[in-house]
C-alpha cells in the first residue's frame, strides 16, 4: 500500500462521516422517544374532520386548500365525509379540540423538523402565547376566542397602513 | 438497447419493491434486512476498492496542469491551475470537487460552413454536473432530519435554506426541482446526442435511472402521495440505534424509495459512481507539479545492472588501444 496514512486517513473521515447518523442516534439518550401529542378527551370531540390516516399524512394540504377556499373563494365551512360541517377556522375548528398546539401540533412538528412559518406574520394563538391554563377560559364555545379571532384595530390599522 | 436494458433494470427493482412491500410479512426485510445489507456493501466495497487502488504505485509523476509552472522567480506562475506546493494540490483538488473546474473548461468543436473548424466553450455538461451533485448533497444532509434525534441545527438551516421560496404546503425544496431537471438533462443528452449514445453503456443509464427513480419517489411522497412520516423517522432512528422496529401503515411508496437507494447503495462500489472516492486518488490532479524542483523515483524500478562506459574501457582497453580508439584513462 502507498501513501498509507494519508488513505487510512481518508478512509477514516469518509467512514466517520457516513456512519454519524449511528454513532449520533446510538450517543443520543432522547433518539428513542417517540412524539406524544396529546388527544383530545371530551365526548363531542370524538371526530375530526377527516380520517385519522389522512390526517396524519395530509393535514398541511387540507389547511392550505381551507385557505384558497376561505380567502379567495369565500367558502366558509367544509363537510366533512360522513356530512358533518365544519367552520374552516383553524383557530375556532382546529384550536378547539386541539387546544394547545405544544402538547399537539409541536410533538410531531419538532421530531421531524417541520418548522411553520405561519406565525412570521400571523398573530399567534392566544393560547399559545399565555399558555395552556387559559384553554378552558378560551374554550371554542367562549367569546373572548372568537372575539380575538376577529383583527382587533391594530392589526386593521398595520393591514391598511401600506396601501395609502 | 443499453438505455431500455437499464431502464427495464430499473423498472423491475420497483416493481420487485411494490410486490415485496406490499406483502405483509416482507416488510422487516425491506424495511431493516435490505438498509443494513446495502449499507454494509457499500463501506465494506468502498474500502476494500480504495485499498486496492492504494495497492497500485502511481510510476510516474503526471499531474495534468493547464497553467505555467513555477520556475524562474520573474515568470508567473498560476499557484492553482498549475500547483507546486501541498497547498496550491489542495486548492486545486477543492476547485476541482467543489465545483467542477475540469468540467468548466470542456469544449465543443463544430464545423461550420466554410468548411470551418470552430471551438467553442460548452458549459451545459458543467451546468448539469453541478446541479445535480449539489442538489444531491443537499438532499442528503436535507434527510439526517429524518435519521437523527434530537436534529442538528445545521439540518434545520439547510432545510428552511432549502425551502426558502415557502412555496405550497408543504413547502416545494428548491433542490427537488433542480435535480429532476439536471438529471433530465443528463439523461436526455445520452439519450439524444448521437456521439454519446454511441459510447454509453448500460452502466451510465442505469445509475441516471436509478437516481432519478430515487428523486421522483422522493418528490411523489412529499407533494402528491404522502406518507406518515413520524413512522418513517421511528423506523430510520430505529435502524440507526440498533434498536429497529418497522411501524405499520407507512406506505408502499416509502418502501419503493427505501428499496432503490439500497440498490444504489449496494451498486455503488462495483460502478462508475466510484468517481466520488476516486477523485481524491487521481494522480493527474492530486500531485504537485513541481518535477523541476524535486526529483520523482519511479515506485517500480527494478534495480538494473548496469554496464558504464568506464567499465566497457577496463573491460576492452588492450584492444582498443591496438585498434587505435581515444581512451579516457591510458
Amino acid at each position: 500500500m502507498y501513501d498509507c496514512g494519508k488513505i487510512i486517513a481518508g478512509l477514516v473521515i469518509f467512514v466517520g462521516l457516513f456512519t454519524s447518523p449511528f454513532w449520533y442516534d446510538l450517543s443520543s439518550s432522547t433518539a428513542l422517544q417517540t412524539p406524544n401529542p396529546v388527544l383530545p378527551t371530551k365526548a363531542d370531540q370524538n371526530e375530526c374532520v377527516a380520517s385519522l390516516e389522512f390526517m396524519r399524512r395530509d393535514h398541511m394540504a387540507l389547511l392550505n386548500e381551507w385557505r384558497t377556499e376561505v380567502v379567495r373563494d369565500g367558502i366558509t365551512y367544509y363537510r366533512s365525509a360522513n356530512g358533518r360541517e365544519f367552520e374552516m377556522r383553524y383557530t375556532k375548528t382546529c384550536l378547539g379540540c386541539h387546544p394547545d398546539p405544544s402538547q399537539f401540533c409541536d410533538q410531531c412538528h419538532n421530531y421531524i423538523g417541520v418548522s411553520l412559518y405561519c406565525w412570521d406574520c400571523h398573530n399567534k394563538p392566544a393560547l399559545q402565547r399565555q399558555g395552556p391554563q387559559l384553554a378552558e377560559i378560551l374554550s371554542p364555545k367562549s367569546e373572548i376566542l372568537n372575539k380575538h379571532q376577529m383583527q382587533n384595530p391594530k392589526q386593521l390599522k398595520l393591514m391598511f397602513s401600506h396601501r395609502r | 438497447m443499453n438505455a431500455i436494458f437499464s431502464l427495464v433494470a430499473v423498472i423491475v427493482i420497483i416493481a420487485a419493491a411494490f410486490l415485496g412491500a406490499s406483502i405483509p410479512r416482507l416488510d422487516f426485510l425491506f424495511g431493516v434486512v435490505f438498509p443494513y445489507a446495502a449499507i454494509t456493501v457499500f463501506l465494506a466495497g468502498i474500502i476494500y476498492r480504495v485499498i486496492k487502488w492504494s495497492a497500485s504505485p502511481v510510476p510516474f509523476h503526471i499531474p495534468t496542469v493547464a497553467g505555467q509552472q513555477k520556475s524562474l522567480p520573474w515568470i508567473k506562475d498560476s499557484p492553482l491551475e498549475s500547483p507546486h506546493n501541498t497547498w496550491g494540490v489542495i486548492g486545486r483538488m477543492a476547485l476541482e470537487i467543489l465545483f467542477f473546474r475540469s468540467l468548466f473548461r470542456n469544449t465543443k468543436m463544430e464545423m461550420k460552413s466554410g468548411p470551418k473548424l470552430v471551438y467553442g466553450s460548452s458549459k451545459y455538461l458543467w451546468l448539469g454536473a453541478i446541479a445535480f451533485h449539489w442538489s444531491m448533497l443537499i438532499i442528503v444532509l436535507r434527510h439526517l432530519r429524518l435519521f437523527m434525534q434530537p436534529i442538528p441545527s445545521f439540518v434545520l438551516g439547510l432545510d428552511s435554506l432549502d425551502g426558502f421560496f415557502q412555496v405550497g404546503l408543504p413547502g416545494l425544496y428548491i433542490t427537488d426541482v433542480l435535480i429532476l431537471i439536471a438529471l433530465s438533462y443528463l439523461i436526455l443528452r445520452r439519450l439524444t446526442v448521437r456521439r454519446i449514445r454511441y459510447f454509453s453503456l448500460a452502466s451510465d443509464y442505469f445509475p441516471l435511472f436509478l437516481l432519478f427513480s430515487i428523486a421522483g419517489t422522493g418528490v411523489l411522497m412529499r407533494y402528491f402521495y404522502r406518507i406518515d412520516l413520524v413512522n418513517v423517522k421511528e423506523l430510520a432512528v430505529g435502524l440507526f440505534s440498533f434498536h429497529p422496529a418497522v411501524p405499520q401503515g407507512t406506505g408502499v411508496l416509502f418502501y419503493v424509495h427505501l428499496f432503490l437507494v439500497c440498490t444504489l447503495l449496494a451498486y455503488f462500489p462495483f460502478s462508475k459512481l466510484m468517481h466520488m472516492p476516486g477523485i481524491f486518488l487521481s494522480p493527474t490532479r492530486n500531485l504537485a507539479n513541481n518535477s523541476r524542483m524535486k526529483r520523482h523515483v519511479n515506485t517500480w524500478n527494478h534495480p538494473v545492472r548496469v554496464h558504464t562506459y568506464e567499465e566497457y574501457e577496463d573491460e576492452f582497453r588492450e584492444k582498443m588501444r591496438e585498434a587505435g580508439l581515444p581512451l579516457d584513462k591510458e
